[in-house]
């Protein structure tokens, strides 16, 4: 008969309807039944798969609660602990980013020599994918994925390239947002502990073993001559001198890392800086090409 | 066929034997002619075909071997090639054809044809009229021109657009280098803000001395006005116009436009245009290194980044020969399932959308979509991006409990869905008299169009990759290919449906069995080179196959990176099937195709 569709799918949306007023009118709503509340009306939804009736989130009020996974934009970890920055400037991120929307000036000592440590790492955020392969591909666990979401700014620039400043996080802040990740990861940390530990102290005791049996043979081993120490002795003296005349010539080249204010105004103005250079440098190179 | 014949046939001229095989039948001796060597056979084999023997050989796999699909149509342009494969070749493009069966299935047959630059093709498009759109975009991206194609144009790019952009030696603007990763990041540490580029300083390119009022585009074309003349004559005398459906019109799913030419409410002829959200994913992916293209696929069709991962994985494993672990193939299957049905929700609530029953079917569709896409967030750590396969299986492995969730979800919570969704629309008189009969196109001419997914089996073909070239795991499942004959609006709506059951009964089989173990085979690292060759693989994804065509000259990164996308070679036959049916029933012809413009446009 005609209309018999009709009415059928009519009884559907009636049906929906029904259950989702009669679930809402009660005092505690079943789609709120774990979430957890905040202060000023807000709460965070924690949905389960069996969640029938209403299913919406009413943001910016209601949020839902994140899977520890979830990813959005990287974040640097700094050890609490030994008190240093986990990056050691290596650049895998940079190299494995798709969209190549990091990058990183390496730290250098008071020589000028680089060191194992970033001066400047930058992150444009708003080029930047959230695909994680820089947390994937990272050998020392020094780049994580922040859950922080609401990034919204007026202006891009400077405020969505973040700096060293503004990518830092502590330690705990990362074990508090990703706890199974963390916890695995301090296994797979105090596993290798141990094992060096291990190690350490087997070659200890091989060492002594080694020194028990052996007085007689450790007599034989052949000594430098006083000569050949004073000629090394030397060498080394003129290679720091070397040293030091090249880091006084680079040493405007040296960007140190100024105040963690975090102003706007003097990360423009650091900003302007590397751009400045940045661009001298790619004239430079043009002109090498041309 | 003599062999003195032959080489007098292959001296005789090209214009002669273009005329003779386009005017008779080939017989079967015009086969062993036109194949004039092979190609990359190490990774998957391919014969070079003769060009001026080009429409034959086609005619003759069409009409003897019964290869009734024409799925790829792309070029390569090898003029930078590090590789050896190609030593002492001196023509630097190569067309590429792949070409399928339905009746018997199986893999391509994959036909290269060489042309020197400035050099013309015979079209395709006169024996598989679906070469239509993908020679266009040759033509766009490669600047190669097709001969006796009805209507070549850019169709990606703008008319006025300078250069080619797929050529090896055209740079974009600010190009920086060739290959990521770029030496300015790491270890220089420079970077050039998007602030400094500014739009009127030097990301346009002009030829030397143009002038922009004396220019005309290079192909004119006017589809709309080559409409027939309407034949019946009404009581009313109406002028046909021209009337623009988009690009900003809510039933175009996105940034694109049907140019129409109407007689009153009938639809003369529509042409569609595209573009508007071109970004040329296809030098991006040759700039990037194999991962990287990772997370680029996401962004194709952006309702299915899963099947979009498992594309671009299984193509490049393909090509490295890398081995997948078992859970991994099971997660794959699982993921590829759960976001078909994610798709076919979508689009049967914007099927209806379409048809006027604004949001209501559309809501109620996707109210599981919700809970599929936590469940990807929660092992991928994205709803929609997902960016999970990797070479040699899945980035991480299922989290705790998740396995439960999706069982609940596949015995409980879809099959009741799926069945409301069922009552909802499937009796629904109004649905029946907009879907029934409208938009009809024959089977035979939907599969000489390329069209390919739910499309044909909504006109009755049992065509399915899962079936037809079993990839991943899915010879041990036991599901049907469901096909309905009427190739209507209808059909194309319930088809989904019915397909979204079978992907149920794939999953609960796929959770049965599914084993522990490993997810990530090998290395799968940023570091991949595969051998030098070619691979190209499709799947079966949500809206029709989604194939992966690779080059390799065994550097870094892709020599050829292609996206055969079901989307854009299922617009070819938008234009047919709109002719005759009202502008209002063209809104649903196209909502029912399912595009995604961000894998038309790419």
């Amino acid at each position: 008969m005609f209309g018999t569709g009709l009415l059928k799918g009519l009884g559907v949306t009636l049906k929906h309807f029904a259950e989702t007023y009669i679930d809402d009118r009660k005092p505690a709503p079943s789609r709120y039944a774990d979430s957890i509340q905040l202060e000023h009306g807000r709460r965070i939804i924690d949905q389960p798969i069996t969640q029938e009736g209403l299913l919406t989130i009413q943001y910016p009020e209601e949020k839902r609660l994140l899977p520890e996974r979830f990813r959005y934009i990287p974040m640097l970890l700094w050890d609490t602990e030994k008190g240093e920055d986990r990056c050691t400037a290596c650049g895998i991120c940079a190299k494995v980013c798709p969209p190549q929307c990091i990058w990183i000036v390496r730290d250098s000592d008071e020589n000028g020599k680089p060191v194992t440590r970033p001066a400047e790492f930058f992150i444009d955020v708003a080029v930047c994918m959230s695909c994680s392969f820089c947390v994937e591909f990272c050998p020392f666990d020094a780049i994580k994925m922040n859950h922080d979401y609401e990034l919204a700014v007026y202006d891009r620039y400077p405020q969505l390239v973040y700096d060293k400043e503004e990518l830092t996080v502590p330690l705990e802040y990362y074990a508090a947002m990703w706890p199974e990740q963390f916890a695995a990861e301090q296994e797979v940390l105090r596993k290798a502990e141990e094992e060096e530990r291990a190690k350490a102290e087997a070659k200890a005791k091989a060492a002594e073993a080694k020194a028990k049996a052996g007085d007689a043979t450790k007599a034989d081993k052949p000594k430098r001559t006083p000569e050949e120490i004073e000629a090394m002795k030397q060498k080394a003296a003129a290679r720091s001198a070397a040293a030091k005349e090249k880091a006084a010539g680079d040493e405007n080249d040296g960007e140190k890392a100024g105040d963690k204010s975090g102003d706007d105004a003097d990360k423009k103005a650091r900003l302007e800086e590397l751009k400045r250079k940045a661009a001298e440098r790619a004239q430079q190179r043009k002109q090498g090409e041309g | 066929m003599t062999m003195s014949e032959a080489t007098a046939a292959a001296e005789g001229g090209s214009a002669v034997g273009v005329q003779v095989a386009a005017e008779n039948p080939p017989v079967d001796g015009a086969a062993e002619d036109a194949v004039i060597g092979k190609w990359a056979e190490d990774t998957q084999e391919a014969s070079v075909i003769a060009p001026d023997k080009l429409t034959a050989y086609l005619t003759y796999l069409r009409d003897r071997q019964g290869y009734d699909l024409l799925s790829s149509v792309t070029c390569v342009d090898y003029s930078a090639y590090g590789g050896k494969l190609r030593d002492g070749v001196g023509e630097r493009f190569e067309l590429v054809y792949h070409l399928y069966s339905t009746q018997k299935g199986g893999g391509p047959a994959v036909l290269h044809v060489r042309v020197p630059e400035n050099e013309t093709v015979a079209s395709a498009t006169g024996v598989y009229p679906g070469a239509n759109l993908q020679e266009c975009e040759v033509y766009d991206l490669y600047g190669i021109k097709f001969e006796g194609h009805p209507n070549l144009r850019r169709v990606l790019l703008w008319d006025g657009f300078n250069g080619y952009p797929m050529r090896k030696d055209w740079k974009e603007a600010y190009h920086e280098a060739d290959a990521k990763p770029f030496r300015s990041r790491h270890p220089q540490g420079d970077y050039q803000w998007h602030e400094d580029k500014v739009p009127w300083g030097k990301n346009a390119t002009y030829p030397a001395g143009w002038d922009p009022d004396s220019w005309r585009p290079p192909i004119t074309y006017v589809p709309v006005s080559q409409a027939p003349a309407d034949a019946h004559s009404d009581e009313f005398e109406t002028e046909s116009i021209v009337v623009n459906l988009g690009p900003h019109h809510p039933s175009t799913h996105g940034v694109f436009r049907m140019l129409t030419r109407i007689k009153g409410e009938t639809i003369l002829a529509l042409e569609p245009e595209m573009g508007y959200l071109h970004r040329n994913h296809e030098k991006i992916g040759e700039r990037n290194t194999w991962l990287m293209n990772m997370p680029f696929t996401d962004r194709l069709d952006y309702i299915n980044s899963m099947s979009n991962n498992l594309g671009y994985a299984l193509a490049v494993e393909k090509l490295a020969g890398i081995e997948v672990p078992e859970r991994a193939q099971y997660i794959r299957v699982i993921m590829a399932e759960l976001t078909r049905i994610v798709n076919h929700t979508w689009s049967i609530g914007f099927i209806l959308n379409d048809l006027g029953a604004l949001q209501t079917p559309a809501l109620y569709a996707i109210e599981e979509r919700e809970m599929i896409l936590d469940l990807f967030e929660e092992v991928s750590g994205a709803r929609l991006m997902c960016n999970y396969m990797r070479f040699g299986g899945v980035v991480r492995d299922l989290t705790a409990g998740w396995e439960e969730r999706v069982r609940y979800l596949a015995h409980e919570r879809l099959p009741r869905a799926l069945d409301e969704l069922d009552r909802l629309l499937s009796d629904n008189e109004i649905v029946k008299a907009r879907g029934r009969g409208v938009g009809h196109l024959s089977a035979k001419d939907l599969l000489s169009l390329s069209v390919s997914g739910p499309m044909i089996r909504a006109a009755g073909v049992p065509y399915d990759i899962r079936k037809a070239e079993p990839y991943c795991i899915y010879d041990r499942f036991d599901f049907d290919i469901p096909t309905l004959p009427e190739s209507d609006i209808y059909a194309r709506y319930y088809i989904r449906l019915l397909e979204a059951r079978e992907s149920v009964k794939i999953l609960q089989q796929a959770l049965r069995d599914i084993p522990q173990g490993e997810v990530l085979g090998g290395k799968g690292g940023y570091t991949l080179r595969p051998p030098e060759g070619e691979a190209y693989q499709r799947v079966e994804a949500p809206k029709g196959e989604l194939g992966f065509y690779l080059v390799s000259d065994a550097k870094p990164n892709p020599y050829r990176y292609h996206v055969r996308s079901p989307s854009f070679i299922n617009l070819n036959a938008l234009g047919p099937m709109c002719v005759g049916y009202k502008v209002a029933d063209a809104v649903v012809i196209l909502g029912a195709i399912d595009i995604v413009l961000g894998e038309v446009d790419r």
